[in-house]
């Protein structure tokens, strides 16, 4: 807590988040009743709600709300668990063994700097309109911090902890698997947090472009039919969806902290 | 001291060896077709590629000029969003009131990753630059904000307190102690901004845009031309290496006594 920060009283505090939520509504709603713009590009904020109902209920562009939104949990399940099972192994890995750390830290240096999403290319070359391209593209963002968490919790375990199963006589693969990895967690689920965030994210970028069902894939439909109602509700649910993979890995990382 | 220098000899050593071994490699799997040329191209038609943008120019215009448009771009957004942004945090952290009335709507918006806010702009501004001007700055404007926030909320109690002590007024505050003393997180908050803009942008360009390295990407996909795929991507790559590079050449100037 910080001292230049006068105490501010739980009414108080209650009024201003709530005039905050009000403000930012009211700003929205008068934005759109004065017409700024037509309804079409700024819908209110209760139209983009009955959208939002609507497309649960009746299909657009060929599936419902939820199907699109299971198509793109599919993809993301299947790229985000392959970065894990690759990148914490290999960071872990880097961590025990120099050599490996000196011959994959500068491919890896290289490639990191290439965003996920221009990958793109590559995707639909390779496997066209698949599941492929979409998974290769989550992959590429998700990868990277699951690699580099495990890498440095690996990297900082107590030497004490090492010494000891060293002096028991423990091999090399046994001890990444029972001392590094079970030090090296808390940072290994931050990692899978950052990942996730990443890999949702390059997800709705590879479906904006590579895909012809899924969250990404609706609002560029929603965008061709020059309905911002449909974009904002489409985006409305991949935040909302967002936060609770968030919420769950933050759960998972309490758990863990709990359980130490 | 030797120790140290012999060591990292070593990696720059192995790390030499396994860049030229992967440029090897890649030349043996393209020239002997144990890869077919349809999916990844030989180095010498990277090469030729990479002469023909420089000096004919490729999807309406030379290299320089893609760069620069795209450069110029990242820059507009980021500076928008790093300029309302950093001000933005800092003035959360310092006051629970702004923060308090600020931080609904920011919970709202701040789930809806970047990429998923390319639709709306198109149905907003259409495909022209303001559009990814815009995603842009929605991509930077997060992590700025954020960072600039933790970065001011952590600042220690005695050093408010013992300012507090020698009478000093809120203005100089602010500039002596509040903004020197959350100038490391305001730059991680920049790293990751930047990062967000330059990702933001290939995303944006990829969809649509006349100049532009995204836009030589979506050219290249659509003429099937892979070997100018890769030679955009490698742009970006560098690209993006070198301002996160510059970023911290200033950051070091900045703040001289964090070196090392």
């Amino acid at each position: 807590m910080n001292a230049s920060r006068r105490a501010l009283s739980g009414p108080r505090y209650a009024v201003l988040t709530a005039g905050g939520l009000i403000a930012f509504f009211a700003i929205w709603y008068f934005a759109a009743w004065a017409r700024l713009a037509p309804p079409q590009f700024l819908p209110m904020p209760h139209q983009v709600l009955a959208t939002l109902l609507r497309l649960m209920e009746s299909p657009f562009s060929g599936y419902t709300l939820q199907e699109h939104m299971l198509a793109s949990l599919q993809r993301f399940g299947m790229g985000f668990g392959l970065a894990a099972l690759i990148g914490i192994p290999l960071g872990l890995m880097m961590g025990w063994f120099r050599l490996l750390d000196q011959i994959v830290s500068p491919l890896f240096n290289g490639l990191r700097f290439v965003p996920p999403i221009a990958w793109v290319p590559f995707a639909a070359l390779w496997f066209g309109t698949g599941i492929g391209g979409p998974v290769l593209i989550i992959f590429t963002g998700a990868f990277p911090p699951c690699l580099i968490n495990a890498y440095r919790g690996a990297r900082y375990v107590d030497t004490y902890l090492i010494e000891a199963a060293r002096t028991l006589g423990i091999g090399n693969f046994r001890i990444i698997a029972q001392v590094l990895f079970p030090a090296a967690l808390p940072s290994i689920i931050a990692g899978l947090r950052i990942s996730a965030g990443l890999g949702w994210m390059s997800l709705i970028g590879a479906e904006l472009i590579v895909a012809s069902s899924g969250i990404g894939y609706l609002l560029v439909k929603g965008q061709s039919a020059i309905d911002a109602s449909i974009v904002m509700a489409g985006m409305f649910s991949i935040g909302v969806v967002g936060l609770a993979i968030d919420i769950i890995l933050r759960l998972a990382e309490k758990m863990l902290a709990r359980h130490k | 001291m030797t120790m140290k220098i012999r060591r990292l000899n070593q990696r720059t050593i192995v790390g030499a060896l396994t860049l030229l071994s992967v440029c090897l490699l890649w030349w043996a799997a393209t020239t002997t077709g144990l890869v077919s040329p349809m999916r990844f191209p030989t180095p010498a038609e990277t090469l030729d590629s990479f002469n023909q943008i420089t000096f004919e120019g490729y999807g309406n215009a030379t290299l320089y000029v893609h760069v620069l448009h795209s450069v110029k771009l990242v820059l507009i957004g980021f500076f928008i969003a790093v300029g309302l942004g950093i001000p933005l945090g800092l003035a959360m952290g310092y006051s629970p009131s702004v923060e308090a009335f600020v931080n609904p709507a920011f919970l709202l918006l701040r789930p809806i990753p970047p990429l998923a806010w390319i639709p709306l702009a198109i149905v907003w501004l259409g495909l022209g630059d303001a559009s990814k001007v815009l995603v842009i700055f929605v991509g930077a404007f997060v992590p700025s904000v954020i960072n600039s926030y933790t970065g001011a909320r952590n600042i220690s109690v005695q050093l408010v307190e013992a300012s507090a002590m020698l009478g000093i007024g809120r203005w100089a505050f602010i500039t002596e102690v509040l903004i020197p003393e959350s100038l490391p997180m305001i730059f991680t908050g920049l790293r990751l901004s930047l990062q967000a803009a330059w990702t933001t942008l290939v995303a944006g360009e990829l969809i649509g845009a006349a100049y532009g390295l995204g836009h030589i990407l979506s050219q290249a996909t659509l003429d099937i031309y892979i070997s100018m795929i890769v030679v955009a991507m490698i742009t970006v790559a560098v690209l993006g290496g070198l301002m996160t590079y510059l970023l911290g050449l200033i950051e070091t100037r900045l703040m001289p006594w964090r070196k090392g």
